[in-house]
C-alpha cells in the first residue's frame, strides 16, 4: 500500500511541477502537430488514402512525442543527483518506477487528448467509428508503449547519450504493442467486426501486463548503484 | 553526555568496484551520541564506505548492524535511522526549498512536515527564499538547504560527506551549531572532511581511511590541540 | 581445467571442418534440386541452419542475462556478449539468404512473413543489446543493465513472432500462409537429412566460435587490467 503511496508522492512531484511550468506538454503538443504537419504534406490530406494512414499516425505522434517526454523524466532526476536522493529515501525502489509510469502517462494522454483531435481536423477526419472502443485501445496500447518506456528510459539515463539510446532500445520492443495498436485503431475507425478488435485488445492486454510484471520486478536492478 | 552501546558497527565491509579494490575490511564502531570523523586524502575510498553503509552501493562482502540488529540488503529500515548528505544536494532545482521539504518528508513519512519545515528553513537561514526556486541559489545555500532535508526526517544517525565545502565562515558557524545541538540530543555522527578545524572542534572520535584501509583512531581527549592531530595525521598518512 | 577446455576446442575445430566439407557435398551435389525452385532452393539449408542459431544465440543471452543477475560474474557477462555479437551475424546471414530466397521464390525482396519479420526486429533488438553495452561504467553496471535488457528483449520475441503471425493471417490469409517454405508440407528424405546436418554443422560453427570468442575477450580483459595494474603501480 505505502508502494502506491510513495508512488503518487513522487508523480505528484513531477505533474505539479509540469502544472507550473507546462514545458514537457506544451513540447509535446507542438511537437505532435508538426509530425501531422509534415505528414500532411508527405501524404496528400485530401486524398483518398487518408483514411488509410491514420491510425498510424495516432501511434506515430504518441510514440514521437512521447519519447521527448520519456526522455526528460529521467534525465531530471539527474540534475543534483536527486535519483540518488530517492534512492537513500526508506521507499521501494519499484515505487519510484510506478510514480514515473504514472506520471508519464498522463502527460501523454493529456498530449494525446490536444493531438488527435488535431490531426482529426487537419487530416479533415470524420470520425465514424465507435469511440469507447477508440478510447479504450489507444489507453491500452499508451499504457503499454510508457510501461515499457518509462523502464528503458531510466537504463537509458545511464548511459551518457540517453537521448538517441533510448528509440533505439524502445522501439524494436514496442513493436508487436505497435502492430495490435494499429490493427486495433483501425478496425474501430473503420467499423469493422468488433471482435477482431477486441483480439488485439487483448494481445495489448496481454503485453501491457507481462511488461508491467517484469518491468517492476527487474527496475531494482536498474536503481542499484554499483 | 555518553550513552554506552554500538549505534552502528560495521563488519569486514570489502568493496571492489570493476577489478578494483576500493575497501578492504573496514571495520568500524561508532557509539551512541558520538562523532566520529573520518578523514583521509582524496580517493581514499571516503564516500565509497558512506554509501556502501547507507545501502546505495551493495558492498562486496562484510555486514551493517544497527543498534544490534544485522541489516538485511536493501532494508528501508536503515534508511529511515541515517540521514545521508552526499557530495550533491540532491534537491529538485525546480522546486521551491519548502516543495523540495515537503517532498522529502513524504517519501520520509515525517509527521507534522510542515510545520518541521518552516522551523528548519528558519534554522538554516532560508526562511525569506522558502518560495523561491532554488535554480537561483548558490552553492552554499544549497548546501544548507541540503542539510536541512537531511535533518528533516530527524535521523538516529547522521552521515555527512564533506559538508563543509562551499559554505562561508558564517555557514560553517552555523552547521556547526546544528550538528553540535543534535549531538546533544545524542544522535550519533559519521563526519568526513578535510577542514582539520571543523573536525577537531566536532569530532569525538577521529579515524583514518587511506587507501580503502581504516590504519588508525584516535580519540580527541582534551590534551590533544589542533597542530598535534595535524602532525598525526600527516605521519599516519606518510607512513603508508 | 585448461587441458579439458583444450581437448574441447580440438574436438570442435576437428568436428567442424569435415562436417563443413559434407555439408556442402551434400547441399550442392548429393540433394536433388527441388522441381519448382531449382537450384535457389539450396539457400535454403543455410537459412534455416543460420536461423536456428540466431535464436539459439539469443535465448544464450537470456540465460546468461539471468545468471547475471542472481550474481554478476565476468566470464557470464563475456559469455553473453559475444553469444550477441555471433547473433547479429547469424541473424544478418539470414536476412540476407531470406531476402534472395524472397526474391527467387515469390520476386519480392521482402515479405512480412512472421518468421522472417521476427528476425529482422531480433536483429534491432540485438544491436539495441550491443549499444546498452557500450555504455560507460564499471563492468558490473554495464553487466546488469544489459542483463535486465537482455531479459525484455527475451520476453518480447515470442510476442512479436506472434503478433507477426497473427497480423499476416489478417492482413493476406491467402498469399502467405503456413508450410511456405517447404518445412511444413511434403520435403524429400534426402532434403530433410542435408537440412539437420546442415543446421547440425552450422550449430557446431556457432560452439565454435564462442568459444573463440569468450576466449579473445577473457585476453582482452586480462591485458586490461594488466595495464591497469602498471599505471597504478606507476602512479604510486
Ligand atoms: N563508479 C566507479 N567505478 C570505478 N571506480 C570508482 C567509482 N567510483 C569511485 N571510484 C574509485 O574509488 C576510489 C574512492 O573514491 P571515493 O570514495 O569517492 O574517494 P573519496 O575518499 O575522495 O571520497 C577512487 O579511487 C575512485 O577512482
Ligand atoms: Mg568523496
Amino acid at each position: 500500500m505505502s508502494i502506491l503511496i510513495d508512488a503518487w508522492t513522487i508523480a505528484w512531484k513531477d505533474l505539479s511541477n509540469e502544472l507550473k511550468t507546462k514545458q514537457t506538454i506544451g513540447m509535446m503538443v507542438i511537437f505532435s502537430s508538426l509530425v501531422i504537419l509534415v505528414f500532411s504534406f508527405a501524404f496528400d490530406p485530401t486524398n483518398n488514402m487518408v483514411k488509410a494512414v491514420i491510425p498510424g499516425l495516432v501511434w506515430l505522434i504518441t510514440i514521437f512525442s512521447g519519447i521527448l517526454g520519456l526522455n526528460r523524466s529521467f534525465l531530471s532526476e539527474h540534475e543534483n543527483d536527486c535519483l540518488t536522493g530517492l534512492r537513500s529515501a526508506p521507499i521501494d525502489p519499484s515505487s519510484i518506477y510506478l510514480g514515473k509510469v504514472l506520471a508519464n502517462f498522463i502527460v501523454v494522454t493529456v498530449v494525446q487528448v490536444i493531438s488527435i483531435p488535431v490531426l482529426f481536423i487537419l487530416f479533415d477526419y470524420r470520425f465514424l467509428g465507435a469511440i469507447l472502443w477508440f478510447m479504450l485501445i489507444v489507453i491500452v496500447g499508451t499504457f503499454g508503449f510508457i510501461i515499457v518506456g518509462t523502464f528503458l528510459a531510466a537504463l537509458a539515463a545511464n548511459a551518457k547519450n540517453s537521448e538517441m539510446l533510448l528509440p533505439v532500445l524502445l522501439l524494436p520492443l514496442l513493436s508487436p504493442l505497435m502492430i495490435a495498436a494499429v490493427q486495433g485503431t483501425r478496425i474501430v475507425l473503420e467499423n469493422q467486426d468488433i471482435s477482431d478488435a477486441i483480439s488485439w485488445l487483448q494481445l495489448m492486454a496481454a503485453y501491457d501486463l507481462l511488461f508491467l510484471a517484469a518491468c517492476f520486478f527487474l527496475f531494482e536492478f536498474i536503481m542499484e548503484g554499483s | 553526555m555518553k550513552e554506552l552501546g554500538n549505534m552502528l558497527e560495521l563488519k569486514n565491509m570489502t568493496k571492489i568496484l570493476g577489478d578494483k579494490l576500493i575497501l578492504k575490511n573496514v571495520s568500524l564502531v561508532l557509539n551512541k551520541g558520538e562523532t566520529l570523523a573520518v578523514i583521509g586524502p582524496n580517493g581514499a575510498g571516503k564516500s565509497t564506505f558512506f554509501k556502501c553503509t547507507v545501502g546505495l552501493l551493495q558492498p562486496t562482502s562484510g555486514d551493517i548492524i544497527i543498534e544490534g540488529q544485522k541489516i538485511q540488503k536493501n532494508s528501508a529500515e536503515i534508511k529511515r535511522k541515517i540521514g545521508f548528505l552526499g557530495h550533491e544536494s540532491f534537491l529538485y532545482n525546480t522546486l521551491t526549498p519548502m516543495e523540495n521539504l515537503k517532498f522529502y518528508g513524504k517519501l520520509f513519512k515525517v509527521k507534522n512536515i510542515d510545520e518541521k519545515a518552516t522551523r528548519l528553513l528558519k534554522e538554516v537561514g532560508l526562511h525569506y527564499f522558502k518560495e523561491i526556486p532554488i535554480r537561483s541559489f548558490s552553492r552554499g545555500m544549497m548546501q544548507r538547504l541540503a542539510i536541512a532535508r537531511v535533518l528533516l526526517a530527524e535521523p538516529d544517525i547522521l552521515m555527512l560527506d564533506e559538508p563543509h565545502t562551499g559554505l562561508d565562515q558564517e555557514a560553517v558557524a552555523l552547521l556547526n551549531r546544528i550538528i553540535k545541538q543534535k549531538q546533544t540530543n545524542g544522535t550519533s555522527i559519521l563526519i568526513i572532511s578535510h577542514d582539520f578545524d571543523q573536525v577537531h572542534e566536532l569530532a569525538d572520535r577521529v579515524t583514518i581511511l587511506n587507501k580503502g584501509r581504516i590504519t588508525e583512531t584516535i580519540q580527541l581527549t582534551s590534551d590533544i590541540d589542533l597542530p598535534k592531530m595535524k602532525d598525526w595525521y600527516a605521519e599516519a598518512v606518510a607512513q603508508k | 581445467m585448461s587441458k579439458v577446455s583444450g581437448i574441447i576446442d580440438k574436438l570442435l575445430f576437428f568436428t567442424l571442418v569435415p562436417s563443413f566439407f559434407l555439408a556442402l557435398w551434400l547441399v550442392f551435389i548429393w540433394s536433388p534440386v527441388e522441381r519448382v525452385m531449382g537450384a535457389p532452393q539450396k539457400i535454403f539449408y543455410f537459412h534455416v541452419g543460420c536461423a536456428w542459431v540466431a535464436f539459439l544465440a539469443f535465448i544464450i543471452v537470456g540465460y546468461y542475462s539471468v545468471r547475471n543477475l542472481i550474481k554478476p560474474n565476468m566470464n557470464h557477462h563475456i559469455a553473453a556478449g559475444i553469444s550477441a555479437e555471433i547473433g547479429v551475424i547469424f541473424t544478418t546471414v539470414t536476412l540476407l539468404s531470406g531476402m534472395i530466397w524472397g526474391k527467387s521464390s515469390w520476386n519480392t525482396w521482402w515479405t512480412w512473413e512472421p518468421r522472417l519479420a521476427t528476425t529482422l526486429i531480433l536483429w534491432f533488438i540485438y544491436v539495441a543489446y550491443l549499444f546498452v553495452r557500450k555504455m560507460e561504467g564499471s563492468w558490473e553496471n554495464i553487466a546488469r543493465l544489459s542483463a535486465v535488457f537482455g531479459i525484455i528483449g527475451c520476453i518480447n520475441v515470442p510476442i512479436v513472432f506472434m503478433a507477426i503471425r497473427w497480423w499476416n493471417t489478417k492482413l493476406h490469409p491467402v498469399v502467405f500462409g503456413e508450410g511456405k517454405d517447404q518445412s511444413g508440407g511434403g520435403i524429400a528424405p534426402e532434403m530433410l537429412l542435408t537440412l539437420l546436418f546442415s543446421i547440425f554443422t552450422i550449430t557446431v560453427l556457432y560452439a565454435f566460435l564462442m568459444r573463440k570468442g569468450i576466449e579473445i575477450e577473457k585476453m582482452r580483459d586480462t591485458v586490461r587490467r594488466a595495464k591497469n595494474r602498471a599505471i597504478s603501480r606507476l602512479a604510486s
